[in-house]
């Protein structure tokens, strides 16, 4: 009975302290990075539950800022292989199941 | 022709003559000219420029030929003919066919008025041939016979090159035409090719641009990948922070003094391994002295049933430390904050040999060695660990200097420490002791020595500045002015404490024997002084409940207690034997605690 609701607690408590955004994997450097980090965590509090919003959103953001030809997957589960411009991929997590991964090739 | 041309010079004179006579408006040059005319031709010219002048007045010239008007009118002819006048009219020649001279009809009219041989060559002929072989032109097919005289040409042709001044552009000229057969032979002073070519770089091979380099990458996002990032991620921050943190004993207090704990699986790193081995260390203590530990803890000896008014005082631990060993303890003091950490002076009470000194801290976890050491320069008297922080340590010096030492900063340099610019004490600093932080949040601490000054430190960025309270004067306060006259014999503070609550009251106790008390605010004028003891006052302390009460020891075999309204002391505690220290129990107002010289301790 006590598990149970410990379990639970335990669990609001790990999302509350996991959901920062987390960067997996990026080559893209430092000022890039932190730039485009704010701008996934913007667009997904912002379209919480339609990720295709979040998704375009950061896409059209990312082409008018550093150039053309962005890509943006965002999702839950999934997995993936892509091509990307060197310099260009930001791979991250966020909210605690999250995960977005955003990159370049023209 | 010429007989066109002798008609036409006759009728130019008759042409002339009519429109002399024709012009007639100035009738007497008309006249005149006319006259002249006739008369002569070889005059024209002279004629003609006599028209032209026509303002002047006409006059004959004197060797003029008289000649009547009919013979003036009459017209002669005259006939130009192209026959030579040089030339004989009459030329015969032998013809051997008649045997007779003959005359030639037709007589060789021409006459040569000038000659002048030209240098020009037929460009076939032999002269000119070999003028273009010197030039280096010639390249008249494959005649076998010239090709000996090709090779010389060509070492010619070479040698010529080098003369000829602008002779790239002729050589060139000469090169790019040896395919051409001799069109044209190339004037050799001063030649100038018309024709010339820029010289166009060869196009790229490559007309695009390099794309910028591309990689492929991969990865799948679950849920449970997503958890494990995340994990890892807050481990990692953990062990950054504990590293950060310095005083170990602060990990020791989470875990429990008495069981034995699991030790953490720590990596490999060098760090983490001290740590772990630091922890072993404690536990090995532990069990060693695990009796000990019992004791410290819950110490009831069965005597307290019989014994009521006295206690038994259970000597616990030994503390040591091989390089203090030849030094003598001269300060103690409890950290606030970790109740288990204390921190030792060592220096020298021999005045005449003064050496250097070490600082020391101990922890009761583990009484086998220091968990800090620190040496220093010269021997130390007296310390002090602050309340709230705990890193930072005051340490006063026999040489006069006070030093700062930062406990979380790995050197054993001390982070502030008082030069003689900065107002050291001159004499030996008896005591320090740690304030409140003042209003800029710095911390700042006070001291005493033996040159008669109290003095106020602060902590200000990155150095200690000093701010005199008050100087202790035989007298009384120090009272400036030339006019007082007074030798003013600063006196010696060996001890002060602070009141607990009033903050700004403190008292200083001297070797003269007196207690004063001061303040703060005021610098130069002492509350009050009391004559405590015949001898050195060598410690001071309020009581920890009773604001009023205070107590004092010295040499001179006493200790007092003393009401701070009252000038006489309360109580009188002779214990035959100069007293060094005297300190309350924390725990009751009426308990305190004395040690002498001889070497033993009361309560």
């Amino acid at each position: 009975m006590a598990e149970p609701a410990e379990g639970k607690k335990e669990e609001a408590d790990y999302k509350r302290v996991h959901s920062f955004p987390l960067v997996r994997h990026t080559d893209m450097p430092e000022e890039m990075r932190v730039e485009t980090m704010e701008l996934c965590v913007t667009a997904c509090e912002k379209y919480a539950t339609n990720n295709e919003n979040a998704a375009k959103m950061i896409k059209e953001s990312m082409d008018k800022k550093f150039g053309s030809s962005w890509h943006v997957v965002i999702g839950e589960g999934f997995g993936f292989e892509v091509t990307h411009e060197v310099k260009n991929l930001l791979y991250m997590f966020f909210g605690g199941s999250l995960a977005v991964c955003v990159w370049k090739c023209s | 022709m010429p007989v066109k041309a002798g008609t036409q010079k006759s009728k130019q004179v008759s042409s002339q003559a009519a429109s002399q006579s024709v012009k007639a408006p100035p009738p007497k040059q008309a006249k005149a000219a006319s006259k002249k005319k006739d008369d002569d031709d070889t005059t024209e010219m002279g004629e003609g420029t006599e028209e032209w002048m026509q303002g002047k007045t006409l006059f004959k010239p004197s060797d003029q030929l008289e000649l009547t008007e009919v013979e003036l009118k009459e017209e002669i002819t005259r006939i130009l003919t192209a026959n030579n006048p040089h030339a004989p009219q009459n030329i015969v020649r032998y013809s051997f066919k008649e045997r007779a001279y003959k005359p030639i009809s037709n007589v060789d009219q021409l006459a040569i008025h000038f000659s002048l041989d030209g240098n020009m060559l037929h460009k076939d002929s032999d002269e000119a041939r070999r003028q273009a072989a010197k030039m280096g032109i010639s390249e008249r097919t494959t005649t076998t016979e010239t090709s000996t005289g090709e090779t010389e040409e060509r070492t010619e042709a070479p040698a010529s090159r080098e003369e000829a001044g602008e002779v790239e552009e002729g050589g060139h000229g000469g090169d790019s035409r040896k395919g051409k057969s001799e069109q044209k032979i190339t004037n050799q002073f001063n030649f100038s090719e018309r024709a010339s070519q820029t010289l166009n770089n060869p196009l790229k091979a490559k007309s695009q641009t390099e794309p910028p380099p591309r990689a492929n990458f991969s990865a799948s996002a679950n849920q449970w990948e997503i958890y494990d990032s995340y994990v890892d991620d807050l481990a990692k921050q953990e062990r950054n922070k504990e590293k950060q943190k310095a005083p170990p004993t602060k990990k020791e207090n989470d875990k429990s003094k008495k069981k034995i704990t699991s030790i953490e699986t720590q990596s490999d790193d060098i760090s983490k391994v001290a740590k772990s081995s630091k922890i072993i260390e404690r536990m090995v203590n532990q069990n060693t002295f695990d009796d000990i530990a019992q004791d410290f803890k819950y110490f009831q000896d069965a005597s307290d049933e019989f014994r009521e008014q006295d206690g038994t005082l259970l000597p616990l631990w030994k503390f040591q430390y091989d390089k203090a060993k030849r030094l003598a303890v001269t300060a103690l003091c409890w950290s606030q904050t970790y109740k288990d950490m204390y921190a030792v002076g060592h220096g020298s009470y021999d005045f005449t040999k003064q050496s250097r000194g070490m600082l020391l801290f101990y922890t009761l976890k583990n009484s086998t060695f220091p968990e800090f050491i620190f040496p220093t320069n010269s021997g130390v008297m007296c310390l002090d660990i602050h309340k709230v922080h705990p890193y930072l340590v005051a340490v006063g010096f026999y040489d006069g200097c006070v030093a700062v030492y930062n406990l979380k900063e790995g050197g054993v340099q001390p982070a502030f420490k008082s030069t003689a610019k900065c107002g050291k004490h001159t004499d030996p600093v008896w005591q320090v002791k740690w304030q409140k932080d003042d209003m800029d949040n710095n911390q700042n601490f006070f001291s005493v020595s033996s040159d008669g000054r109290v003095v106020s430190w602060t902590l200000v960025k990155n150095e200690l500045v000093y701010t005199d309270i008050i100087k202790l004067s035989v007298d009384g306060a120090l009272m400036d002015g030339p006019e007082g006259m007074q030798l003013h014999t600063t006196a010696c503070g060996t001890s002060f404490d602070f009141h607990k609550q009033t903050d700004y009251l403190f008292l200083v106790g001297t070797e003269e024997g007196k207690i004063h008390k001061c303040s703060k605010a005021y610098s130069s004028q002492f509350l009050e002084t009391y004559q405590a003891h015949n001898m050195a006052v060598d410690a001071v302390h309020w009581n920890h409940f009773h604001p009023k009460v205070f107590i004092s020891c010295s040499s001179d075999w006493t200790v007092k207690i003393w009401d701070h309204t009252i000038r006489t002391p309360m109580f009188t505690f002779d214990l035959n034997a100069a007293v060094g220290d005297v300190a309350w129990a924390p725990y009751s107002s009426t308990v305190f605690a004395a040690v002498t010289t001889d070497g033993k301790v009361r309560a």
